[in-house]
């Protein structure tokens, strides 16, 4: 930290004290020290960008979730929590879990039986080049600047943590995320999502625990919250206690009057469009599948994860609604007001709240924990961007577009040199997401648009063989318009540029677009297919249900393990847990 | 639950004595060495340190996280003892599928 002296530095938001540098540093120390150890396993480029499929389910599994849970995840969610309150565990709950179980049990028998490397690949053999440009390039563009945002996120925590300047902490945090995934590929990534998943966990369950043992436990919490919304003034818009203390309907976090609507669009548009497009075409998330070592573990990657995705809220949400309560400046803003300070040093923001109440109850020592915990997160989510992008990459448009038929070495050393490539241009992405944060939101959301049209497209054509491959791209197009169209239309999709035609704002108009965008697809696809030509069984096989003989898409192995270790079952006891949860919130 | 396990037939490779780890090495000792230290050193922060009590409500929040943290390292470290990961030394390849163009595997002597 003194190496930085000479360096001009803000006021740190949180005081650290020299135990918590050691405990920071140990961190930083494990990573590397992954990365260097993975390093001596890579041999082959599908080591680097697969992992050789050699990872068992448990590690895939929590990687699945880690990768997950980066910035947007932590800082966001809890930030919604501290202003919405307990209906933001929609986003897990109808969200994540049942799309998650759907990808283990009906989708990741096509995507590990087929030996794809990647999504897109899916996306060519399927429906061919138009579709797979498509798919690659939009992939490719929106994980760099995903990964921006990340970085700059990182970058602002460290600012706002040690007060080192955002540029030097950008370049540090770029360097060591590069320099464990150019050393050990996605292993090192994934091995150090595993390790990061831990250290996120020993991080938020104390923040949490505390936390609630300062409000009086969950009680003193509903309390405490039912309070300050009688209290506040009307004109800050606080939702009432009834809908920030109860999951169902929803109004606050839909943002629609009408509780019947709120409850159709959070099941409709937030639990099976968004999320199943999100959790199912993501090639960040797949890819941690594709890497396990049977087909039985690819399928339990996502389920295993499931289990650790349904009590994330619990160290997310409820620390959020707990700041709301108990940190004086989370509640002024709350209540309206605009205090100054939070990690930007423009104001407190709702995204500022895990930090305050860091802050506020740690002592030091876990105070150090619950730093390098938020880094780890933020580390993660830029490191899974980019193994990801460096994958597509180097598969997806390096060898099918430019240089084909090359040695392995070879794509290796692309793999290598995209990382580079990509942090640097994260760097960069960073700096634009730093001047125009609004607009990252934007793109970001822009992005999400792919994913709904890209749910509709895989789940046609896996069980529809008719469907062509000019279907493929058209689709998939015109979905993706709709659903910028749509927010063009609604009141703040995309801020001040949109037109507030439809009369939808918030996360509620978000829904509505990858809806429309969902059904758009859907019946353009299946029109276009009417009249255009099929592809023939032989090149179906494996890639469509009908076409593919059922026992290319179990694992033979798993009979005759015991059946807490086979997918149905263990999907099955995640859908009645998640049930249970619905009904107890 | 790692999944390895399901080669019950007698590796040969395995007779020689020869051990492979899935990925070079155990994630689970990483885990549990790096969670045991933070464990220890929240443990002696909680005994020795400023307990801080104002902040966390009159809990020793550093001593009972670091029982649990160094309690998670010990289960760590007994798994992955307990069960060792073993893959055989060849991994079957990926398949070459004439519908792209695959990578050509280096032609390796081990």
């Amino acid at each position: 930290m003194h190496a930085l002296a000479g360096l001009p530095t803000a006021d740190a938001l949180i005081s650290a004290k020299p135990v918590d540098y050691v405990i920071i540093a140990l961190y930083f120390v494990f990573v590397l020290g992954i990365g260097v150890m993975a390093r001596r396993a890579v041999s082959d480029s599908i080591d680097f960008f697969l992992s050789g499929r050699s990872l068992p389910a448990w590690v895939t599994g929590l990687a699945f979730i880690s990768a997950n849970l980066g910035a947007v995840e932590i800082m966001g969610m809890s930030a919604n929590g501290a202003e919405l309150g307990i209906s933001t565990v929609h986003y897990f709950w109808v969200g994540a879990i049942p799309a998650m179980l759907f990808l283990g049990v009906v989708m990741m028998p096509f995507y590990y039986g087929s030996k794809v490397r990647s999504v897109p690949e899916f996306m060519f053999r399927r429906f061919g080049t138009g579709a797979h440009l498509v798919n690659a390039i939009s992939f490719a563009v929106a994980q760099l600047l995903i990964a921006g945002v990340n970085l700059y996120l990182l970058g602002s925590i460290v600012h706002a943590l040690l007060g080192w300047p955002l540029w030097v902490a950008l370049l540090v945090a770029a360097a060591i995320v590069l320099s464990y995934i150019t050393l050990g590929g996605l292993s090192a990534a994934i091995y150090n999502e595993v390790l990061q998943f831990f250290v996120i966990v020993a991080a938020l369950l104390p923040l949490t625990l505390i936390g609630l043992h300062r409000v009086g436990g969950y009680q003193g919490l509903k309390d405490k919250v039912t309070e300050f919304a009688t209290s506040a003034p009307a004109s800050a818009g606080v939702p009432p206690a009834e809908q920030q203390l109860h999951s169902w309907p929803g109004q606050a976090l839909s943002g629609f009057d009408s509780p019947f609507w709120s409850v159709v669009g959070i099941v409709f548009g937030l639990g099976f469009v968004l999320s199943f497009g999100y959790w199912t075409t993501n090639f960040v998330e797949v890819q941690r599948a594709m890497a396990s070592n049977s087909m039985s573990a690819a399928r339990k990657t996502p389920i295993i994860g499931s289990f650790a995705k349904m009590f994330v809220p619990f160290i997310v949400i409820i620390p959020g609604m707990v700041a709301a309560v108990l940190v004086k400046e989370i509640g002024e803003l709350k209540a309206g007001g605009t205090p100054p300070g939070g990690a930007s040093g423009e104001g407190v923001k709702y995204n500022d709240s895990l930090l305050l109440l860091m802050r506020d109850i740690l002592p030091n020592g876990l105070l150090g924990v619950a730093i390098a915990g938020l880094l780890a997160a933020f580390m993660a989510g830029m490191a899974a961007n980019i193994s990801a992008f460096n994958t597509v990459f180097s598969y997806d448009l390096w060898q099918r577009y430019i240089r084909k038929d090359h040695s392995d070495d070879y794509y290796l050393r692309i793999g290598r040199l995209a990382t580079v490539g990509a942090t640097v241009i994260a760097i960069f992405t960073a700096t634009i997401a730093s001047s125009f944060s609004n607009v990252m939101d934007y793109l970001q959301s822009l992005f999400g648009f792919f994913n709904a049209p890209l749910f509709a497209t895989f789940i046609l054509g896996m069980f529809w063989k008719r469907m062509t491959a000019t279907a493929g791209w058209v689709g998939l197009s015109a979905g993706t318009l709709s659903a910028v169209l749509v927010s063009f239309l609604s009141e703040d999709g995309f801020g001040s540029a949109s037109l507030g035609v439809i009369p939808l704002s918030g996360q509620g108009a978000a829904f509505v677009a990858a809806s429309a965008a969902f059904v758009v697809d859907i019946v353009l696809s299946v029109g276009v297919s009417l009249v255009t030509e099929p592809k023939t069984s032989a090149e179906l096989r494996g890639l469509v249900y009908s076409e593919t003989p059922s026992e290319e898409l179990v694992d033979p192995e798993e009979r005759t393990m015991p059946w807490y270790r086979r997918t149905l079952p263990l999907a099955g006891i995640s859908l009645g847990l998640v049930i249970i949860l619905n009904f107890l919130f | 639950m790692s999944d390895q396990h399901r080669l019950d037939a007698p590796d040969p490779d395995e007779q020689r004595g020869q051990r492979h780890t899935a990925g070079a090495f155990d994630i689970r000792n990483f885990i549990g060495a790096l969670l045991g230290l933070y464990g220890l050193i929240l443990l002696v922060m909680g005994i020795f340190g400023d307990q801080s009590l104002q902040k966390t409500g009159g809990v020793n929040a550093n001593l009972w996280a670091g029982i649990v943290l160094l309690a998670m390292s010990a289960f760590f470290f007994v798994w992955a003892r307990i069960k060792p990961i073993i893959v055989p030394a060849h991994v079957e390849p990926v398949d070459d599928d004439a519908a792209r163009p695959a990578p050509k595997r280096r032609p390796s002597g081990d």
